[in-house]
């Protein structure tokens, strides 16, 4: 039985073999399969988890909390596999991807589906039965929304894919706090919320620099689909709703002075950068790239403030116990 | 009962290259690792859980 992704054409000694059903012993070496996993999209929501681990009220064993975010890490690199398995053939066209396993023939989109399918299932079943099942579900809801929703429908279909599909990306945090409680609150929706009105103004700052990579796989982005101008100023709108939204965990009293000042003056670069995208004509795009290189570390520094204030106490506690 | 088609190079199976065999080992060794890792992971969670490694409420 093999699995291919319709319409992907690959590329590599190995892809005609495949093509054809010949079953060409695959080359596929441990670090492509590391690659498979997204290593760097998976350090981001391993820190993201940590800190609504961290954060949440309870006590959580050291050990129980390793696996928790060794299910996430495992959960949110399955999702990575299958993704990469399903868009073999756009990451193919773009140049930022086309080096990926898949599209190079090392890795055969059949073994990257089963890899993802099984990182994914082993993932949620031993979160639910080691951790609990609040998280399991939550993780499994969160594998499904990035593979099937995003992936497989929005990415391809709509402009606003990486609106509704930033949503897997701001889950993690979410599924760290039920870990520790079993329950989920405001204070996890908040964090969930920072990093859903996050994920636009980063991913359209990166988009409008690489537009003709979109353009040519046919992925229907905003600079693509509405212009450029349009993507500017819906940049500027998300980040005057994320400002705000980053500075509410201090305004609710979640989170103490260092972060409501640290989210007030990295919030404030943040709207001087979009404003900055907004003046900006094409082909100039260095105020582009500086928002989206911002971007991350604006994120970073909120979860890193949060982590530290609210959770590092926490953290050497239960590690002590 | 026919004649084997000695002409036929499939019948002489797959025959791995060396890179090939040693794709092949390094992904063993990591699969194999990967599944000691869960069993030592399950083993370690059950003595943390203790005898509350049975109690499940719904």
């Amino acid at each position: 039985m093999t699995f291919v992704s319709e319409g992907a054409k690959l590329s590599g000694p190995l892809a005609a073999g495949s093509e054809i059903g010949f079953a060409e012993p695959s080359m596929a070496s441990v670090s492509d399969y590391i690659a498979l996993l997204k290593p760097r999209v998976m350090s981001l929501v391993i820190f993201t988890a940590l800190v609504g681990l961290a954060v949440a009220p309870g006590h959580l064993h050291p050990v129980t909390a390793f696996t928790a975010l060794l299910c996430i890490a495992v959960g949110a690199g399955g999702s990575g596999a299958l993704n990469m398995w399903y868009d073999a053939d756009i990451d193919a066209i773009m140049t930022r991807t086309s080096r990926r396993p898949v599209p190079m023939g090392r890795v055969k989109p059949g073994e990257a589906l089963a890899f993802g399918l099984t990182l994914s299932g082993f993932s949620v079943m031993t979160l639910g039965l080691l951790v609990n099942w609040v998280a399991g579900a939550l993780l499994a809801f969160t594998i499904f929304f990035y593979v099937v929703i995003y992936t497989m429908w929005l990415k391809r279909s709509t402009p606003q894919n990486i609106v509704i599909g930033g949503a897997a990306g701001a889950f993690p945090p979410m599924v760290g706090w039920a870990a520790v409680t079993g329950s989920l609150s405001l204070e996890p929706i908040l964090l969930f919320l920072i990093i859903f009105f996050w994920t636009p103004p980063h991913f359209w700052a990166l988009s409008l620099y690489r537009m003709q990579d979109y353009a040519r796989a046919g992925v229907p982005m905003l600079p693509v689909v509405a212009g450029e101008v349009s993507t500017r100023w819906q940049i500027l709108l998300y980040t005057l709703l994320l400002v705000p939204l980053g500075i509410a965990p201090w305004a609710l009293g979640f989170a103490g002075l260092l972060y409501g000042a640290v989210a007030s003056v990295t919030g404030a670069i943040m709207l001087l950068l979009a404003a900055q995208v907004l003046r900006e004509r094409a082909p100039a795009e260095r105020a582009s790239r500086n928002l989206f290189a911002f971007s991350i570390l604006y994120l970073f520094l909120l979860f890193a403030v949060l982590l530290v204030e609210r959770g590092w106490g926490g953290l050497l506690a239960r590690l002590a116990t | 009962m026919d004649e084997p088609r000695k002409d036929d190079d499939r019948n002489d199976g797959v025959v791995l290259t060396e890179a090939q065999k040693r794709a092949r080992r390094s992904r063993s060794i990591a699969i194999a690792l990967a599944l000691a890792a869960l069993v030592i992971l399950f083993y370690v969670m059950t003595l943390v859980k203790g005898p509350g490694v049975l109690v499940r409420p719904i």
